[in-house]
């Protein structure tokens, strides 16, 4: 089990490597860097001293020798200056990990709460109107793209409310805080629960299917112990995998969501920092996400190997 | 001696989109103490489905039990509500299942599972429970129970997760033990081992054994009495001796005559029984056997034969013989 996990971790150093250096590449690719915007659309600057902002960032080095800045300096824990505020990147990054990774956590939570229950009635009333009716919202939301989704919750907020779900450091009661919270959250997490529904369901609809559900009913179990201690324990193993990936696509959802709601996190602090190609910025927020989402699917792995025995005993 | 396990006219259907299907029909038949009644057809002849029914585990809808009464030491399970069905389930009434290697739960030990069978019909302590299960491997001859006991089913052989099911069933002491194909998927060595096992623990507990199979050979090694089922009705009951010693009905007949024989030379073909089974939903009017029965006459397409004494303790549905 210990010898899975470090080939996991040295598995994981090279997924690393590879979103370094994709992000890196990209952000090159992109045409103009932030010389290029100071001079070209705000007119700033003249030209001889764009030239010197190029030079003093180091933007007129070869690629590998800046990969190799940046990367020795991560490996030391020195995240280099944000071009913009020219503060060091992890202060401007660390007060804004708690609110995105709160969001992201609550987020996650609604979906698996929603997603899991739902997709189990579904299954045990399948055909009912009750399943159509679950099954035809889910895909609904499914499709449904999260910006716009952010925005009707907005209207519908203003005008059935007055009021809007603005984001506030210190909000004035707890049911503004559970607001402001809980909103954007689900929001950004229906699409999540909408799949794990889905999947839920039909997962549960296989499990129902198999000899062992039979062998409970015919020890005498009822129909709820059959339904959440022998189907559900089984059916839940894909959905665990799911949840590693949704994490991935979460952050999609957050930085819509965190723009549509005006909420200082990390994700739409991103979309900022691509904007004005405050490369220390984005390389390192992108590597922040990404050591994230690795990290959920490692830990979705060994959870994985708790609930099935087949792969902990092999492992 | 009363029969501890009374089944009378026991009919169940599936309502289908094509049509009614007849799964069982007037299927009747007891089982004492301690005896092994064999149920013996071919696949889709209605076997499986008799034990769902007597289980009442037939999924509903789109099963459905019509008529018929299950008594189970004089308490008829079809009149049961829910509830108390299931506390007949496993403490009175037990099944134990063709495919061991998908018929118990991939995720929980198989000393959990028995202790579960346990701890829902006794009032006992988990501990007991656990104690029981371990007991139960030990009673079934798998060696080092203790440790098996903590083993999940992926971890035993295919022999020794029917074993753990027969555990299972047994744990509690039904009065009444169903085995559907309970050696089909297994070796045949094993095969042997198990229904020897299955046979000392009826000797012992004194359970009714229902045997379903399709092997005229187990029924020849291990039942007592046997019933001949087609297509969802019963065709012939008698002695296990009897009936194989002077089979009435076409069919059984048929089923001997299709038995290889040692010692038969090797050029001679295996006799075979014409044409397939109808459809359950499309049954005809008289005899279902008829269309392949070589002595059919005009009557057999009319009217269904009705069970009649042939011979003192031996019945069978037959126009002709």
């Amino acid at each position: 089990m210990l010898d899975y996990i470090l080939r996991r971790l040295a598995l994981m150093v090279l997924t690393l490597f590879g979103v370094s250096v994709a992000i890196f590449l990209l952000l090159r690719i992109v045409p103009g860097n932030i010389a290029d915007i100071l001079f070209d659309s705000a007119g700033m600057i003249d030209p001889a001293e764009k030239q010197q902002i190029t030079k003093d960032l180091g933007l007129d080095l070869p690629l590998v020798e800046q990969y190799a800045r940046w990367i020795g300096g991560l490996a030391h824990g020195d995240l280099g200056y944000s071009y913009v505020s020219e503060k060091p990147v992890l202060d401007e990054i660390l007060p804004r990990i708690p609110i995105t990774a709160r969001l992201a956590g609550l987020a996650l939570l609604f979906a698996v709460c929603t997603g899991v229950p739902f997709g189990v009635i579904s299954a045990v009333r399948q055909n009912s109107w009750l399943d159509y009716i679950l099954r035809v919202f889910s895909l609904l939301f499914l499709s449904m793209p999260s910006f716009w989704l952010g925005l009707l919750v907005l209207m519908a907020f203003v005008n059935w409310f007055g009021i809007l779900p603005i984001y506030d450091k210190a909000p004035p009661t707890w049911g503004a805080f559970a607001l402001m919270l809980g909103v954007p959250a689900a929001t950004v997490g229906l699409r999540s629960s909408a799949l794990i529904m889905r999947l839920t369901r039909s997962s549960m609809l296989e499990v129902l299917r198999q000899d062992y559900v039979r062998t409970a009913r015919s020890k005498g179990l009822s129909e709820g112990a059959v339904t959440f201690v022998h189907a559900l324990r089984n059916a839940v193993l894909p959905v665990i995998t799911t949840i590693g990936i949704e994490t991935a696509f979460l952050f999609g959802g957050l930085i819509v969501t965190e723009t549509v709601f005006n909420i200082p996190g990390v994700a739409r602090f991103l979309v900022e920092a691509i904007r004005w190609r405050d490369y220390p910025m984005v390389q390192n927020l992108v590597m922040f996400i990404a050591v994230i989402v690795v990290m959920v699917n490692l830990i979705v792995d060994i959870a994985y190997m708790f609930v099935d025995p087949r792969i902990r005993l092999r492992a | 001696m009363a029969p501890v396990l009374e089944v009378s006219g026991l009919t169940t259907v599936f309502h289908t989109r094509t049509g009614v299907v007849r799964a069982v029909q007037d299927v009747s038949f007891s089982v004492e103490a301690g005896e092994t009644l064999a149920i013996v057809g071919e696949s889709g002849c209605g076997k499986t489905m008799t034990a769902l029914s007597l289980m009442r585990l037939i999924p509903m809808p789109p099963g459905e039990i019509t008529a018929g009464t299950v008594k189970v030491a004089g308490t008829d399970l079809l009149t049961l509500d829910e509830a108390s069905m299931r506390k007949m389930r496993g403490s009175q009434i037990a099944m134990i299942f063709q495919e061991p290697m998908t018929a118990l739960n991939p995720l929980f030990t198989v000393g959990r599972q028995i202790a579960e069978m346990v701890s829902l019909h006794e009032n006992v302590s988990r501990r007991v429970a656990n104690d029981r299960a371990v007991e139960m491997l030990q009673h079934v001859r798998i060696p080092a129970p203790e440790r098996r006991a903590r083993e999940y089913p992926h971890q035993m052989s295919g022999g020794m997760r029917q074993r753990a099911m027969i555990a299972m069933a047994l744990a509690c002491k039904p009065k009444v033990l169903i085995a559907d194909e309970p050696t089909t998927a297994l070796d045949v060595t094993i095969q042997a081992q198990v229904l020897d096992l299955i046979d000392d623990l009826r000797k012992e507990l004194g359970t009714a054994v229902v045997l379903i199979t399709h092997d005229l050979g187990v029924v020849a090694e291990t039942a007592d009495r046997m019933i001949v089922m087609y297509a969802g009705r019963k065709v012939e009951e008698g002695t296990t001796k009897d009936l194989f010693a002077d089979p009435c009905h076409p069919y059984l007949q048929g089923l001997l005559a299709s038995v290889p024989r040692l010692g038969a030379s090797g050029s001679q073909r295996l006799r075979e029984i014409p044409g397939v089974v109808p459809s359950l939903s499309d049954l005809p009017k008289g005899c279902a056997f008829a269309d392949r029965c070589s002595s059919a006459i005009g009557k057999c397409l009319e009217a269904i034969p009705p069970l009649e004494q042939k011979r003192p303790g031996h019945s069978a549905a037959c126009w002709v013989t």
